[in-house]
């Protein structure tokens, strides 16, 4: 803490040169908090992808439906726990940029499908008793304004009704929250019973199976039964885990690991070369000074400690401020309306930058202050 | 340091020193077998010519810089045979040192800087703040504590520079031509407080200069030139 009045002389020395080196630190600290809320939002779903869960769907294509007769044949596998199943929708809101997903299910079967979907037990009663029926998810809850009792109107045109409307209305009876943050609570879902009766094609059909296992080491055997089952008929299955399923639906919009990564390396790379060019530009410029304190006792290694906390104090400064700013922009929600729906900086991203800001400070100070710390007195005092 | 020097009134012992640098393939020798004591108590002025080596005698006696050839012995003790580390420390110790630019640091204000030495220490902060306005009451600056450098006139700043100097309370005080840059009125200050440091305080003191003027205010003057003593004065 003493030779914190030292090390803050030596960064405003040149107030301009820091304020510059602290914006770019503290603009790429911003960059990968947004990377990582937008990551977060695309493949946030592995991270609370049940091990038990599988995922059964046509073999062709998400889109096309299977048929509703599997279940049965399905929930007579060994090994198979217990099935759901869910239809999307894809209707809209008001407006067609309010997007949100919407789905067509069997309340208690996803119900227990999902148990991290936490529903107070009058709110699914009240589910039970209505045909109309449909639970929503806090976050649209919220973002609507809806109130239980509410009626939900929403077209689509994916599913035309039998008398030839597009407009199906639901009666809001729960609003669901998430056991975890990363649960996605953006969902509408509605009774499949109310569905299927009211539409005019595709009756009896559904989109996808969820598959609980009694065993999650014994995923891929059952997966494998499951599909040669329905080998060979007219809608052949692909079934795998569900984070595997999250996994394919992220990748339709590439690798985001891999793009995120690629991105934040030319960034940090980038900022690397600027701190520590500011950082040995600072140590040049001082180099008499460096003698002096060498002079009047600092050992080598306190003078290699002194360059040092000045470049991470630096870089954990744009780190923190960085990370800061883009915590609270990125806390005010999803930005693409609900497209996004788990947009949040995760906790664990925010310490893996605080990590990343020091480690960028020692990277970036390094080189300069084993300089500083080889430099020889009297040849340093002749450079006052 | 005190049991050796008060054994015999030596502080300081420079025995046969030699000093070669080596720029490129060339040698260049700065001091050739030079030999000199200086009691405990004595402020002695190193005279000569630019390039007579006095800078590089006064850079080895302060442990800046180790001899080719020869040792140089400060309070009994062999500091050309410390390693980086336990000269640093001896350093912080035992010598305090004066430069002719004063070599303050520009952004810490003046008990800031004053302050610095102490850093090493392990006084608490009251105990470095007394210290701290000891050492800038002795220089008359106490009102001047809380200015910057590019606020001091030059005579100040040198004022400043000793007492960081000082403020450890070190044996020995080497000065490397501290009233090069200053004014004759100014100097002349720096001056009567070097001289009250050695009288009124023991402070035993080597200054290069190339002054005569501030020679004459040491009790002895050593003439240097092309690395070997050729004349003295005592007084």
């Amino acid at each position: 803490m003493k030779f914190l009045p030292l090390l803050w002389s030596n960064l405003k020395r040149r107030k301009l040169r820091t304020l510059l080196t602290l914006l770019s630190i503290l603009v790429a600290f911003m960059l990968f908090g947004f990377i990582a809320a937008i990551k977060q939002a695309l493949v946030g779903g592995l991270a609370i992808a049940g091990a038990d869960r599988l995922i059964v769907r046509h073999k062709v294509s998400l889109i096309i439906s299977l048929p509703g007769s599997y279940q049965q044949t399905i929930d007579k596998i060994p090994g198979v726990a217990g099935s759901a199943h869910e239809t999307w929708f894809g209707g809209i809101y008001q407006d067609p940029r309010n997007f949100f997903p919407q789905t067509a299910v069997v309340p208690e079967e996803i119900l227990a499908a999902y148990p991290e979907i936490v529903l107070s037990p009058q709110q699914k009663q009240a589910w039970l008793n209505t045909r109309t029926g449909a639970v929503a998810g806090r976050k649209t809850a919220q973002r609507f304004g809806w109130k239980i009792g509410d009626k939900i109107p929403i077209t689509t045109a994916i599913w035309t009704k039998a008398d030839g409307s597009q407009l199906w209305e639901f009666d809001l009876v729960g609003i669901f929250d998430g056991r975890e943050k990363a649960v996605d609570t953006t969902a509408l879902m509605f009774r499949y019973d109310y569905f299927d009766e009211g539409r005019r094609y595709d009756k009896g059909h559904v989109g996808w199976y969820i598959i609980r296992v009694r065993d999650p080491s014994q995923a891929v055997a059952i997966s494998k039964r499951i599909d040669d089952e329905f080998a060979n008929s007219p809608a052949e299955t692909k079934t795998e885990p569900e984070g595997a399923f999250a996994q394919s639906f992220a990748k339709q919009i590439g690798n985001i690991g891999l793009i995120a990564q690629g991105i934040l390396g030319a960034v940090f790379f980038t900022i690397l070369l600027v701190a520590g060019n500011t950082v040995a530009q600072s140590v040049r410029e001082r180099t008499g000074e460096l003698g002096v304190l060498k002079a009047i006792g600092f050992t080598n290694v306190q003078v290699l400690g002194q360059v040092l906390a000045e470049a991470c104090a630096l870089s954990v400064l744009g780190g923190v401020l960085g990370l800061g700013l883009s915590w609270l922009i990125i806390s005010r929600g999803d930005p693409t309306g609900g497209l996004l729906p788990m947009y949040y900086f995760p906790a664990k991203d925010l310490l893996t930058g605080l990590g990343i800001s020091l480690a960028l400070g020692v990277a970036a100070g390094i080189l300069p202050a084993l300089q500083a710390m080889r430099l020889r007195v009297a040849d340093a005092l002749r450079r006052m | 340091m005190s049991q050796n020097q008060s054994n015999n009134g030596t502080l300081v012992a420079v025995d046969g020193v030699g000093k070669v640098f080596h720029r490129g393939a060339e040698d260049i020798h700065v001091l050739a077998g030079l030999s000199l004591q200086v009691p405990n108590g004595q402020f002695l002025a190193l005279m000569g010519p630019s390039g007579s080596g006095k800078t590089t005698l006064l850079n080895l006696i302060g442990g800046l810089d180790r001899p080719t050839t020869g040792s140089v012995q400060v309070g009994g003790e062999r500091i050309d045979e410390l390693s980086d580390r336990q000269l640093a420390h001896w350093r912080a110790r035992h010598v305090g040192f004066i430069f002719q630019l004063y070599n303050l640091m520009p952004g810490l204000n003046a008990e800031r800087n004053v302050e610095l030495p102490l850093l090493l220490t392990h006084l608490s902060k009251a105990g470095r703040a007394e210290h701290v306005r000891t050492a800038l009451a002795i220089v008359g600056l106490t009102h001047r504590a809380k200015h910057y450098p590019r606020t001091l006139s030059g005579g100040e700043q040198q004022r400043v520079g000793i007492a960081r100097a000082i403020v450890t309370d070190p044996t020995l005080l080497l000065c490397d031509e501290p009233t090069g840059d200053l004014d004759r009125k100014a100097g002349d200050e720096i001056l009567d407080l070097l001289q009250a440091l050695n009288r009124e305080h023991g402070k035993t003191i080597i200054m290069v200069t190339h002054d005569p003027h501030a020679s004459a205010r040491a009790a002895r003057t050593l003439h240097l030139d092309k690395g070997q003593l050729r004349g003295e004065e005592e007084k």
